[in-house]
């Protein structure tokens, strides 16, 4: 993904959250009342999730799932980077459920008091080495990755797996100088998949997410960065009743089978 | 002072300082002096001077004779020529980054030559960097140059002709004088375009430090994670850029 | 006058040979053109003539359709501008605005091969001749019209060009600056020791500075000569409205001359066949009534269509039996109590017509 776009995507994104916070206000105001008084035990009305951009396609599958196991529900997403969104939901944004891709930034959810109950790890991604296809230079190791003449792009400290990528590095003792701190995972990733770069530090789920354009290589220093998934149900949630029963679905066997396929781990 | 054009004229200056106004009264003052202590963003200023420099050079030496060509000579397709020219100033610099990539990287068109035969490989270079801005910064140049040079009297140079010069000789000392002021103005946006360069620059060059790291990928990078810094980064970068445009300005633009 | 030259012996070794044709698709320029070494020759012609084409042409600007042209006997068809021994100096002079006066005039010396130094010399002797040494440093924009005029000259002059072209060179100036202007020039052309042609619509420019003019009309040469002779020969409606003529065409028999358009005027030459007949409208004498004791045979019922002061005369323009012009005093206007519409007799003294051959 290229930046711009990802960028204008993001205040999209926002704008997006603020707008669906408007509607998800009105529809609710409706849907709460029919709601709370009626059938006690099935979920119905809008669900509203907030969720990392890294989970969008397996969310996606899981919230076609959701309602048509629950008919007259209808999920809402909002993808973006955690950041953004969690910013958006502790200054107010109405949303039913919350899944970030770092402990850090549900931290500053549950620091603000925002989030019901303990956020729970529904599943783990891990750093993979990307390499083009078929690996041409015979990456093995995160070692292989600093070797003369190769290379590297890392994601900049400042994004979520650039911050990983150095803790796996200094994990293994390693030192790695880069060609360049790319501003996020996709665009680190592109330059692979353009051979740009030689390799690559990046999620499994990129990996898995890019097809054949790029080979994955496991390293085992990635178990010391590894991202741990929570998700938790928010305390002013406008739909509970529904929104505990989406984060069920996305805990159960069925909702990691989805999860899996996009390259993520269980917790 | 007609008001049907004083109050749009005062709306639209509001509009365009308000951000500026907004980022000054939002600025972390008192942490200021130590966010500009680090190396890092003077490293990081350093490079973004030298390498706009370097691509409002590159485009001058380039873009002054693409110019005259469009202005001066008649050939099939001219008009698609000149559109293509100012494709830069409507494609999304990141789009621009990446069909850089394509051309210069070093599986390129161009690039896998570049590679095979002479070793150079210009993504994640300085060079690249510069390259990158000279993509999106030339049009600029061209542009206004191409616009004095069809304003400029042709027959000046016809005039040198006749008096034994030859056609380069007379555009190097007769024209090239005419529109020296279209010249200074097209490399002063040219250098303004370069210096703000974000996206073909991140995309094409990649972002490390000392290298490829320009100020506004300084800025960008900061503003993930600390806004602060952003906005103090973003302070030095207009300081210095008003700082040369004025000082231009009084030299250059206001000369001729 | 050598015009001769070019058709006995074919081919010009000396000076101007030159056959012009330049096709604009709605335009034809075709005009041919030859002057000895020393000739000044004007080209004079309405606006939209061909007259500039020409000049570019003689200079490379513009390049020949067909024809041919040759200087000192050699072929510079094909020669490109800056090649050609060739001096221009252009109507708005065309000085370049960024260099002083002494640069533009070395401007020529330099690109044709002299050193920095030694073209500034010599730029500044050209400066000195034309007694603008003290201007020597002056842009263009300090110079006065005057002033301007003689740096083009002698910018143009200072390449040592075997062929001078001047264009409209005095169109530039306020009248004043003219007259004086125009006397110098005549003697830089005077001096000048090959082929000058100046191009101009201006008769009063061509008959003092040009030993020749050749007259152009709609892309052709309808008249050539000298100054005096095409003065007293206009041969078109343009010339004679140049030169102050009444002109009329027709048939001569005897000391008459009929026109084609009726009426007939008795002149003191004796021709027969097609023959022109001028005389100048100084020579009309205006009557309110049909004048008796007149001897004039050349008498015609007109109609004052307009006036104008003309100098210090007053310029009558009649229709009617023969559409002709008038010069009288203001006095005598006023006398006949003149104005547009008034019935009038004009008359002219057979001696002061003058009838050659057409």
């Amino acid at each position: 993904m290229t930046r711009s776009a990802l960028r204008t995507g993001r205040m999209l994104q926002v704008a997006g959250a603020s707008a669906a916070a408007l509607l998800t206000l009105s529809a609710c105001s409706s849907a709460t009342g029919s709601d709370k008084g009626s059938s006690p035990g099935k979920p119905s009305g809008t669900v509203t999730v907030f969720a990392a951009a890294s989970l969008e396609e397996s969310f996606k599958t899981l919230g076609k799932r959701f309602e048509k196991e629950h008919p007259g529900t209808k999920v809402t997403f909002n993808f973006g980077g955690s950041d953004t969104l969690a910013a958006s939901i502790t200054s107010g944004a109405p949303a039913d459920v919350f899944a970030a891709a770092s402990t850090k930034t549900m931290a500053t959810v549950t620091d603000q008091q925002d989030a019901a109950g303990t956020p729970a790890t529904f599943v783990r991604n891990r750093l993979e080495i990307a390499t083009p296809p078929g690996n041409p230079d015979r990456i093995s190791t995160l070692k292989d990755l600093t070797k003369p003449g190769l290379k590297v792009v890392l994601c900049d400290k400042t994004v979520p797996c650039g911050a990983a990528a150095r803790k796996a590095l200094d994990a293994g003792g390693l030192k790695l100088t880069p060609v360049s701190y790319e501003q996020d995972v996709k665009s680190a990733l592109t330059k692979v998949e353009l051979k740009e770069a030689d390799a690559a530090v990046v999620y499994q789920t990129d990996v898995r997410a890019a097809g054949d354009k790029v080979a994955g290589v496991n390293f085992p220093e990635s178990a010391q960065a590894v991202n741990d998934y929570p998700i938790a149900l928010l305390k002013n949630a406008p739909n509970p009743k529904a929104a505990k029963a989406f984060i069920a679905l996305v805990r159960s066997a069925e909702g990691h089978k989805v999860l899996s396929r996009a390259g993520f781990l269980k917790p | 002072m007609p008001i049907p054009l004083l109050v749009p004229a005062l709306l639209g200056l509001a509009f365009l300082l308000l951000p500026l106004i907004a980022l000054l009264v939002r600025a972390p003052w008192r942490s200021l002096p130590e966010q500009l202590t680090s190396a890092e963003v003077w490293e990081a200023l350093r490079l973004s001077l030298v390498c706009a420099t370097a691509a409002t050079g590159l485009s001058l030496v380039v873009g002054v004779p693409l110019a005259w060509l469009l202005a001066r000579t008649r050939f099939p397709g001219r008009g698609f020529v000149r559109a293509l020219v100012t494709l830069p100033l409507v494609l999304p610099p990141v789009v621009g980054g990446v069909a850089l990539l394509l051309a210069f990287g070093r599986n390129g068109v161009i690039g896998q030559w570049l590679d095979s035969w002479f070793g150079i490989t210009l993504p994640f270079t300085t060079t690249g960097v510069v390259l990158a801005e000279t993509f999106v910064a030339m049009p600029f140049l061209v542009i206004s140059v191409e616009g004095t040079l069809r304003a400029a009297d042709p027959r000046y140079e016809e005039a040198a002709t006749t008096l034994g010069a030859s056609r380069f000789t007379a555009f190097r000392r007769v024209t090239l004088p005419l529109i020296a002021p279209g010249i200074a103005a097209g490399a002063v946006l040219a250098w303004a375009r370069a210096l703000g360069e974000f996206g073909a620059t991140i995309t094409f060059a990649g972002n490390f430090p000392g290298r490829t790291q320009t100020m506004p990928l300084a800025v960008y990078l900061a503003l993930q994670n600390d806004p602060a810094a952003a906005i103090a980064l973003s302070l030095v970068l207009l300081a210095v850029s008003i700082a040369v445009l004025a000082a231009l300005r009084d030299r250059w633009m206001t000369a001729s | 006058m050598t015009d001769l030259d070019g058709t006995t012996t074919g081919v010009r070794t000396e000076g101007l040979d030159a056959h012009l044709v330049v096709d604009r698709g709605t335009f034809r320029l075709d005009v041919t053109l030859t002057a000895a070494p020393g000739d000044v020759v004007a080209l004079l012609g309405p606006n939209g003539a061909g007259k500039t084409t020409a000049l570019r042409a003689l200079a490379g600007l513009t390049p020949l359709t067909s024809g041919h042209l040759r200087l000192d006997g050699t072929p510079l068809d094909a020669t490109p501008p800056e090649s050609r021994p060739v001096g221009v100096v252009f109507q708005d002079y065309l000085l370049f605005p960024h260099l002083t006066a002494l640069d533009n005039v070395a401007f020529g010396p330099r690109c044709r091969g002299a050193g920095k130094a030694e073209a500034r010399a010599q730029a500044a002797e050209w400066l000195d001749r034309m007694g603008l040494a003290d201007h020597a440093g002056a842009k263009p924009r300090r110079l006065s019209g005057g002033q301007a005029q003689r740096v083009a000259v002698a910018r143009a002059l200072a390449t040592r060009p075997r062929l001078l072209l001047l264009d409209e060179p005095l169109a530039a100036l306020d009248a004043r600056t003219r007259l004086e202007v125009r006397a110098q020039l005549r003697r830089h052309l005077a001096e000048f020791e090959a082929v000058a042609v100046l191009v101009t619509h201006d008769p009063l420019d061509a008959m003092v500075l040009a030993d020749r003019l050749v007259v152009v009309e709609h892309g052709h040469v309808v008249q050539e000569g000298t100054p005096s002779h095409i003065a007293r020969h206009p041969r078109t409606d343009y010339i004679a409205r140049l030169v102050g003529l009444n002109l009329y065409q027709g048939r001569a028999e005897g000391h008459t001359v009929r026109l084609d358009s009726g009426p007939a005027i008795t002149t003191t030459e004796e021709l027969s066949g097609p023959a022109f007949v001028a005389f100048p409208p100084g020579a009309v004498t205006l009557y309110r009534e049909r004048p008796t004791g007149s001897s004039a045979r050349n008498l015609w019922r007109c109609e004052v269509a307009g006036l104008e002061t003309h100098g210090d005369q007053i310029r009558a323009d009649l229709t009617g039996e023969l559409p002709l012009t008038a010069d009288l005093t203001t006095v005598a206007a006023a006398e006949l109590d003149l104005h547009p519409g008034a019935a009038v007799w004009a008359t002219v003294k057979a001696t002061q017509t003058h009838a050659y051959p057409a």
